[in-house]
């Protein structure tokens, strides 16, 4: 995995390294005994505490409702598995499928036009020098103080005016204006696409959009991969919006649909295994997107951060 | 989509672009910042007016007993008046004020504590380490919410049934406990990415600085607590910052914690009363002048903590 992280920023490649680095400090000695001792133990206890509930929840799905609330929570019990998935797949018509599918519109398309309409705004402020450019500038670092869950209520009554609310479109259009991915975008830009290129390639004959779209696109592409994902990541968590302006269950994105799953099952008992078995089936996309796309968070985030 | 719409206007004035700096060129970079100034337009700062707007205005049933009509009356400052005397809303705030003074440095100082690990070579298999830290931000918050509403919950958890069976008596989900029982499924979620962020920093500080440190005899220690935290203070400011922020929004994890206990209100965070009042409660007006109410707090907020650290690095 550390070959991964190293040719894409620099900075990040002179952390993964020959093999002699690995055992030393940053001044270039051997940590002590007692310093990796307490180096492991203390590692051990985070990675407990941050793996332990994903842990209970793989095992948890694997039980049937007497299982889950009378056998120890993190040792197997009889393998159930597939039957919950069946019982989920079936519950109410299928509804938890709809619900994923949705969320996959809401995130997946959402986070794509996120990423696009980042891209060609940072593209914009870092290749063009015009009129307005650091009023924008200053409008998209000061939109990122801007409290997204409370914009939700003032969203939604937006959204009853113009008679959005309770459809797709009024839990997807909202989300597409991402300041934090034009800031991104902005410092990759300024970083990766020079001004010769765009230069060269004017003089060449091509039009303006054809650079962004040809030249400036590929070039962005790896900033463009950590942008998609941490919007994906956002509107994947977007729970306030849709909770306010979707009152049809059909439309609600997966986190709403469990949740409202989760309130029920106090009544209806056989719910509790669903929201168990939910909750395992919705993270598994995002955390194999996660996985496989690390060295593009962890590098895409270093550029970002440095000149943050 | 307004970039695709723009591309025949570009093609067409090419001719003249080809005269120097041409229009094509000037107009270009509105085109490609037009798709997002006119949904921020839309949806960031329309939504900011329609609120204030709206925060100044009532529902009035008008017309002695014939029920239908609703007129809308300007009341001055009547909402605000009313939000600030709700003392459910105000309670909220002084929660969230308490919750972010443990939640914050606590999640902060481990995040900082393990971006100094991994820079450093006491410890061994990072890209694991740093996975699994990280991992959780890819799981929703609700779905965090609900999977430690389960490890909470005294019938279904393995954790509560161990403390139960060492003889440690533990409610998460008790009127005094629930709330660090939210700050920890907040530390859990957002530890990583603000590992991540300061993790980040660290790398990019020049190593000949920690050589200099070394030739000077300063222990790691000393080198990780005077020089690398004061090199990454722009890094840790901003997620101070953003932490505030998202502590004063709280709503994902306690409204989904609702389903299991009743030790959490309706209106239990601010966030939270405002939904309370604009669903339940029917009074979107009201809700809006909650909303201002809520933006303004945290403007001043993250102003004062910007106030108080340009300071202190102006002292320096």
């Amino acid at each position: 995995m550390s070959v991964a992280t190293a040719p894409v920023v620099p900075v990040v490649a002179a952390a993964a390294t020959p093999p002699a680095r690995r055992r030393t400090t940053s001044e270039g000695e051997r940590p002590s005994l007692r310093a990796r001792v307490f180096g492991w133990v203390f590692m051990a206890l985070v990675a407990l505490y941050f793996l332990v509930p994903i842990y209970w929840l793989v095992v948890a799905s694997t039980k049937s409702t007497s299982d889950l609330f009378g056998t120890p929570g993190f040792t197997f019990a009889e393998l159930n598995l597939w039957q919950n998935v069946v019982d989920v797949s079936t519950y109410n018509d299928g509804i938890f499928w709809r619900w994923m599918l949705n969320s996959m519109v809401y995130s997946g398309l959402g986070s794509v036009l996120m990423t696009l309409i980042s891209l060609a705004s940072g593209y914009a402020l870092a290749i063009y020098r015009f009129r307005g450019r650091s009023a924008v500038i200053a409008l998209v670092l000061a939109s990122m103080l801007v409290p997204q869950t409370v914009l939700a209520q003032p969203v939604y009554t937006l959204l009853v005016e113009i008679g959005l609310n309770n459809t797709m479109i009024g839990v997807l259009l909202p989300t597409l204006a991402y300041p934090f991915g034009v800031l991104l975008a902005f410092t990759y830009a300024t970083a990766s696409v020079p001004e010769e290129v765009v230069e060269a390639a004017r003089l060449d004959g091509a039009g303006e959009a054809r650079i962004f779209f040809s030249i400036g696109l590929r070039m962005l592409s790896t900033g463009a991969v950590t942008i998609l994902l941490f919007a994906f990541i956002a509107s994947w968590n977007n729970f306030m919006l849709p909770l306010l302006v979707l009152s049809d269950a059909r439309l609600q994105p997966v986190t709403v649909g469990l949740s409202g799953w989760s309130q029920a099952a106090i009544t209806v008992p056989g719910l509790q295994t669903l929201v168990v078995v939910g909750a395992l089936i919705s993270i598994i996309p995002i955390i194999v997107v996660f996985v496989s796309l690390q060295r593009f968070w962890k590098s895409g985030l270093s550029t970002g951060a440095v000149k943050m | 989509m307004t970039t695709t719409a723009a591309v025949p206007t570009v093609a067409r004035t090419s001719p003249r672009r080809r005269r120097g700096v041409g229009g094509g060129q000037r107009r270009a970079p509105y085109a490609f910042l037009a798709p997002f100034l006119g949904l921020f337009a839309v949806f960031t700062l329309a939504p900011i007016l329609l609120a204030v707007y709206s925060s100044f205005f009532q529902v009035k049933r008008s017309g002695l007993g014939f029920g239908g009509d609703n007129t809308l009356t300007f009341v001055g400052f009547d909402n605000y008046v009313r939000a600030i005397g709700d003392s459910g809303f105000v309670a909220g705030f002084g929660r969230m004020l308490g919750y972010g003074v443990v939640q914050v440095p606590l999640m902060l100082g481990l995040a900082l504590v393990l971006a100094l690990l991994f820079d450093s070579a006491v410890v061994r298999w990072k890209p694991f380490f740093q996975l699994s830290v990280f991992l959780p931000y890819a799981v929703p918050s609700v779905v965090a919410a609900l999977i430690w509403g389960f490890l909470y919950q005294p019938r279904v958890s393995p954790i509560v049934e161990g403390l139960h069976a060492m003889g440690v008596p533990v409610d998460f989900l008790a009127p005094g406990t629930v709330l660090w029982s939210l700050a920890n499924v907040a530390v859990w979620s957002v530890t990583g990415v603000n590992m991540v962020i300061l993790f980040s920093a660290l790398q990019s500080v020049p190593r000949e600085i920690y050589e200099a440190a070394r030739i000077d005899g300063a222990s790691e220690l000393r080198t990780a607590l005077f020089i690398k935290i004061p090199m990454i203070a722009p890094s840790l400011v901003l997620t101070f910052l953003f932490s505030i922020i998202g502590t004063m929004q709280l709503f994902n994890e306690p409204m989904t914690m609702r389903a299991i206990t009743s030790n959490i209100s309706g209106d239990y965070t601010p966030n939270m009363a405002i939904f309370q009042t604009t669903t339940l409660g029917g009074d979107a007006n009201l809700g809006s002048a909650m909303a201002v109410v809520l933006g303004l707090v945290i403007f001043v907020l993250s102003l004062v903590v910007q106030k108080a650290t340009n300071r202190k690095r102006g002292a320096q």
